[in-house]
């Protein structure tokens, strides 16, 4: 179990983290949330030991990282974002360099370098100089470097970020293979990703937690449930059946029976749906507007 | 504090290696190497057939002058590259301290700079072929480069540490390893008060390295040498872990 006591990071006069507390689990994936400049890197870089906080506590199964930083270290594997190599070696030297770096038992490191190379598709490039290679496989020789000593912790920030739509659902697949035994924490800005494949979700905005919950808890956390409703019917008839209901409704076309509706509840929107049947008016469309996690973050870390 | 466990002794040399590798694998040492020893041997042998003594004084008058732009050319990128690249966020987020990472990059240099010392060991005996030689000025002269070079590789080191950028780490070795060398000089202790003169004779390089060149070994040379590099290492090691706050 990975723990975050009230870690607080400052540079010089900012603030760059403030008493955040965080709550990681084997086999849970929690994602950071955040936008830009949030403190999401931030975070990460002081689990993996980069930096120490400034106050506060991280503790490892109970431990404190900073008592024995190297030991903790051993622990841990780190993606940075923007991934930086060693240009001028060859994949496999590179992997080689971080198994022994690891403290892999020297028999055991040409069979577990076969094995991460083959899980992360690298066996096509391990002859090849790191310099000549593209930004994905890159990101892949950064991810199997984080996982090459089967760390119990991994720490990956924005592991999908410069990836092409293929490599993004195979780091994704990779991810949650792997974050099913294992302490994940990982950063993103897509909001979709973090709702795909997160357990968990921690959503950071100066340098301050604003949420924390499933990804459904929090894209319930807006109240507010927009929706489309197109009728084919008289407009008229529609906006009758709406006012009985006291729901407010934005006519989008005067021609058209199409609304824009903020339901209060799911209630509503059932009352609604049953009511139109009744009458008899045929529903072309009835479908929600935007994505309730969007709504959630923009509201959370919206800078007023 | 450096070293404490096995796995230390593991890692710093498992990093010597890579660094060793990293100058290897340049085109750049190549080029560096060439040159220097092209330089060495131009600027030896050429008032060296018209004095026509058979003696080595004159290469160990021009080696720390030498080694002045050599040791910042070794050192310049081995922080500042790190950190321009990224590679310095993951290396210290590897099990080692901070102790270990500099050590390794000190040895790694360091033994890099021995091998074109040893490459220039045709000096000394092309002039042994012509005459006979009194090798004790030959040797002394051979350690105190290479206390010269702990020196030089410390500080560049540390200057390499200070900034992302190779050419300023380059300039600022050269001034501040220059400052060292003439620190002890008469040229620069004449008209100071006594106090200042004697402290700056005392750490000056030059007179510690000419007492080895002369072939005199003294305890106090040696605690001289080492101390000053040692002092640099730590200064870089200090840099590096305060950073982390």
């Amino acid at each position: 179990m990975l723990e975050l006591k009230k870690v607080s990071k400052h540079f010089g006069s900012v603030a760059a983290l403030v008493e955040l507390d965080l709550l990681a689990r084997p086999g849970e994936i929690l994602g950071l949330l955040g936008p830009n400049g949030a403190g999401k890197t931030t975070t990460m870089k002081t689990i993996a030991g980069f930096w120490y906080p400034s106050s506060g506590q991280i503790l490892l199964d109970g431990l404190d990282i900073a008592i024995k930083p190297e030991a903790a270290k051993r622990r841990v594997g780190y993606l940075q974002e923007n991934v930086a190599l060693y240009d001028d070696m060859k994949v496999f030297e590179y992997l080689k360099f971080m198994a022994e770096m690891r403290d892999l038992l020297p028999e055991h490191q040409l069979e577990r370098i076969k094995e991460v190379a083959e899980r992360c598709g690298l066996n096509k490039v391990i002859g090849r100089p790191i310099a000549h290679l593209s930004k994905g496989f890159k990101q892949r020789i950064g991810l199997a470097q984080a996982i090459l000593h089967d760390p119990e912790v991994l720490i990956l920030d924005e592991p999908t970020a410069g990836l092409d739509p293929n490599q993004i659902v195979e780091i994704r697949g990779l991810i949650k293979e792997i974050g099913a035994t294992k302490i994940m924490i990982f950063s993103t800005h897509i909001l979709a990703e973090a709702a795909a494949i997160c357990d968990r979700i921690v959503i950071i905005n100066q340098g301050l937690k604003v949420a924390e919950g499933t990804p459904d808890e929090l894209a319930c956390l807006t109240a507010s449930q927009q929706y489309y409703l197109e009728v084919a019917a008289e407009p008229s008839l529609v906006a009758e059946c709406l006012a009985s209901y006291g729901l407010t409704a934005e006519q989008e076309d005067p021609q058209l029976a199409a609304y824009k509706i903020i339901f209060k509840n799911k209630e509503q929107r059932l009352q609604l749906a049953a009511a139109l049947a009744r009458a008899g008016l045929p529903v072309v469309e009835f479908a929600p507007q935007n994505h309730g996690l969007e709504d959630s973050f923009r509201q959370l870390t919206q800078n007023i | 504090m450096i070293i404490n466990d096995p796995h230390a002794v593991r890692s710093i040399s498992v990093l010597v290696k890579k660094e060793l590798a990293g100058y290897f694998n340049s085109p750049i040492a190549y080029v560096v190497i060439s040159v220097f020893l092209v330089i060495v041997n131009w600027l030896f042998f050429k008032p060296f057939f018209l004095v026509g003594e058979v003696s080595l004084r004159g290469f160990f008058d021009l080696l720390p002058w030498l080694l002045l732009f050599l040791a910042p050319a070794l050192t310049m990128r081995l922080w500042a590259e790190e950190k321009k690249s990224g590679t310095f966020e993951l290396l210290m987020t590897l099990p080692i301290t901070t102790w270990q990472a500099v050590l390794a990059k000190f040895i790694g240099s360091f033994i890099f700079m021995l091998l074109i010392l040893a490459l220039t060991l045709n000096i000394p005996f092309s002039v042994a072929s012509m005459g006979s030689l009194d090798w004790g000025p030959v040797d002394g002269g051979y350690l105190g480069a290479v206390f010269i070079s702990l020196i030089f590789l410390a500080i560049g080191l540390f200057m390499s540490a200070m900034t992302k950028n190779q050419i300023i780490a380059f300039v600022g070795t050269l001034v501040v390893a220059f400052l060292a060398l003439v620190a002890g000089s008469s040229f620069v202790l004449s008209g100071m008060p006594d106090l200042a003169a004697k402290i700056l004779a005392g750490a000056g390089l030059a007179n510690h390295y000419a007492n080895l060149a002369k072939g005199v070994l003294d305890t106090k040379d040696f605690v001289y040498f080492f101390s000053m590099t040692f002092f640099f290492l730590w200064l870089n090691a200090r840099v590096l872990e305060a950073r982390k706050w």
